[in-house]
């Protein structure tokens, strides 16, 4: 249980990082007098082998490798108790997803997982987020030289979970880490994807999809950090919302730092705004402290469905509804389709229809 | 037997000077197995008589009739159009991003038909189609016109006209931007369909060079919103020789 000795303060909603959020829906995991439990919740559904070894250790026997400002990580830190590992071993190529899977009940918790990926590894970790979670969780990720990491992170929750978070990464020597964070449920979703370079030609592609329906606030703040040299990044977000005080929030911050000489990164966030009463805020921001860069980018595009594009199905004699959904799992397709797991692209699928058919799109 | 039939259609679109007339009262009969040519100038609504009948939402009706074997095709939704064996080839086919060209033609053709079509035989209709149009078995895999040549998109419109099997086709500018090869293998696709299925057609046209390919029973003179001369093969040869400066003039 947590204590009132904090070493964080609750935000106010003035800071930029919370000025988004709301925080009287947050079930008071910004609160430090709020009490949480720790109780470790992942299990390994699928991927277990030799080379896999997932434990809890005390959360003091690994310190973090990087500091984090986040107050929700700073909250993890000190009232998590047990932290969960998942290594995979040196020169490992696993062929099967490892698929951790939680189920989370509306308490109040805080949660700690720290991915180790080896040396010239090549894997794909997969979590299942399910149920009506008050979380605030940290999840460290670290690519070693040379390993290849598809981290997945699905965020299925129930309409009324909360679940607030940073995934960091950590990417060395000519490490290639790829993530897809793809959020449809819960009521408050507030996940910051970070990236630190810890060698050069690391390479980090973050995709991410996101869908809101009538008061979901769904909000992904991604930070890539360009410290070391010919790194790469590319971010690519698509989000699409329906209904009344159906909200998303992307900020995209790029830093490329002096130093950071042949620099390559471009990132994008698109947002298809399928009824009145949506709003989607998107907010790339690239600061550039060295001009030795390959390239820099961004483009944000927020807009609605195009009535050339439904024209054009429906003469072909597809229904107006039926028409949208193409248009809808097309829209997505460029992030689904990099998944390349045929049962979580149609689970998306069919969660992603499921959902317009209640608002009758 | 198929008929449809225009009588007396007046169309407007809104602009932000406010509503203006297009078309001004466009009479016209289309029968299976003929192939009407409209003619006409640019800016003279053609592409607008194309669109209307099809469904556009950009243009209000405010006079006329159109039907189809009897039915009215104005109280119809755009994809009831379809169904009811109408088939517009657009002029500038619309890019759908992330949806690929067999999984567009198998919904329209259930779409269409009422129901799937069986697995067996569908996968040789199309590449049977396919070939006639000499496209690739690739293209297929493809984003709907996304990255298409012009001479793609056209034979693409041509390729759903075959497996969709209307009853009238309106052909909107379909030579435009076409090479003298593409031209012909996308007539020759117009042609087979005709052979094949008694195909009235809508051919609309700034050149008379198409209809040296697809032979018109009848050519219609469009101008300033409505059709302003009807005839036989021969009006395409005045037209190639003397323009529309007579028509547009006055």
């Amino acid at each position: 249980m947590s204590t009132l000795t904090t070493n964080y303060l609750a935000p106010s909603g003035r800071e930029e990082a919370w000025r988004f959020t709301p925080l009287k829906r947050l079930g008071g995991l910004q609160i430090p007098e709020t009490s949480t439990t720790s109780e470790i919740s992942f299990t390994v559904k699928s991927g277990a082998s030799s080379q896999v070894v997932f434990k809890e250790i005390d959360s003091a026997d690994l310190t973090p490798s990087y500091d984090s400002d986040d107050l929700i990580t700073k909250r993890v830190r000190q009232e998590v108790a047990r932290t969960s590992l998942l290594t995979i071993a040196k020169d490992a190529e696993l062929t099967e997803p490892i698929i951790l899977g939680r189920y989370c009940t509306g308490k109040p918790q805080v949660s700690r997982l720290v991915i180790e990926a080896g040396v010239n590894s090549v894997s794909t970790v997969i979590i299942e987020n399910s149920g009506d979670a008050q979380i605030g969780e940290e999840i460290e990720i670290i690519v070693s030289a040379g390993a290849k990491l598809n981290f997945v992170t699905l965020q299925e929750w129930s309409s009324d979970a909360i679940h607030l978070g940073q995934h960091h990464a950590l990417i060395a020597k000519d490490g290639e880490f790829n993530s897809y964070v793809i959020t449809v449920g819960g009521s408050v979703v507030r996940l910051n994807p970070t990236v630190d370079f810890t060698g050069e030609g690391a390479n980090a592609n973050l995709f991410g999809l996101y869908f809101a329906t009538a008061g979901q606030h769904l909000e992904h703040r991604i930070h890539v950090d360009h410290k070391i040299a010919n790194a790469k990044s590319r971010v690519n977000y698509k989000g699409a919302l329906s209904g009344k005080d159906a909200h998303t929030v992307w900020i995209g911050d790029v830093f490329i730092h002096k130093g950071a000489d042949g620099t390559d990164t471009y990132e994008l966030n698109r947002n298809l705004l399928l009824t009145d009463g949506a709003r989607a805020d998107s907010v790339p921001n690239l600061e550039i402290e060295t001009g030795e860069i390959v390239g820099a980018g961004h483009a944000s595009t927020t807009g609605r469905f195009d009535d050339e594009q439904l024209f054009y199905l429906q003469s072909r004699g597809i229904p107006s509804e039926l028409a949208r959904r193409l248009v809808i799992r097309g829209f997505f397709a460029e992030i689904i389709s990099k998944l390349s797991n045929e049962t979580i692209e149609e689970r998306i699928m069919d969660r992603i229809d499921n959902e317009l058919s209640k608002v009758g799109v | 037997m198929s008929e449809l039939i225009v009588k007396n259609l007046q169309v407007s679109v809104e602009t932000d000077a406010g509503s203006k007339e297009i078309l001004r009262g466009v009479d016209l009969t289309v029968k299976s197995g003929e192939t009407h040519a409209i003619m006409g100038p640019n800016g003279s609504g053609k592409s607008t008589l194309a669109y209307s009948i099809a469904g556009h939402p950009k243009y209000t009706i405010t006079g006329g009739s159109v039907t189809l074997d009897g039915k009215d095709l104005l109280e119809m939704s755009v994809d009831e159009r379809a169904k009811a064996g109408l088939f517009l080839a657009m002029q500038y086919p619309v890019e759908v991003p992330g949806v690929s060209v067999s999984n567009f033609l198998r919904t329209a053709v259930t779409a269409i038909r009422g129901e799937a079509p069986k697995v067996r035989t569908w996968v040789g209709e199309v590449k049977e189609a396919m070939a006639a149009l000499n496209m690739d078995t690739a293209f297929s895999e493809r984003n709907v016109n996304e990255g298409f040549s012009g001479g793609e998109k056209k034979r693409h419109e041509i390729l759903q006209m075959e497996l969709l099997r209307p009853k009238i086709a309106i052909l909107d500018e379909t030579d435009s931007g076409l090479d003298v090869d593409a031209l012909r293998i996308v007539s020759e696709g117009v042609n087979r369909v005709k052979a094949n299925s008694d195909l009235g057609v809508m051919l609309i046209t700034h050149y008379t060079r198409i209809l040296r390919y697809i032979k018109p029973d009848f050519v219609h003179v469009f101008a300033n919103g409505k059709i302003v001369e009807a005839g036989g093969p021969e009006l395409a040869n005045k037209l190639e020789e003397q323009g529309y400066a007579a028509y547009t003039t006055a």
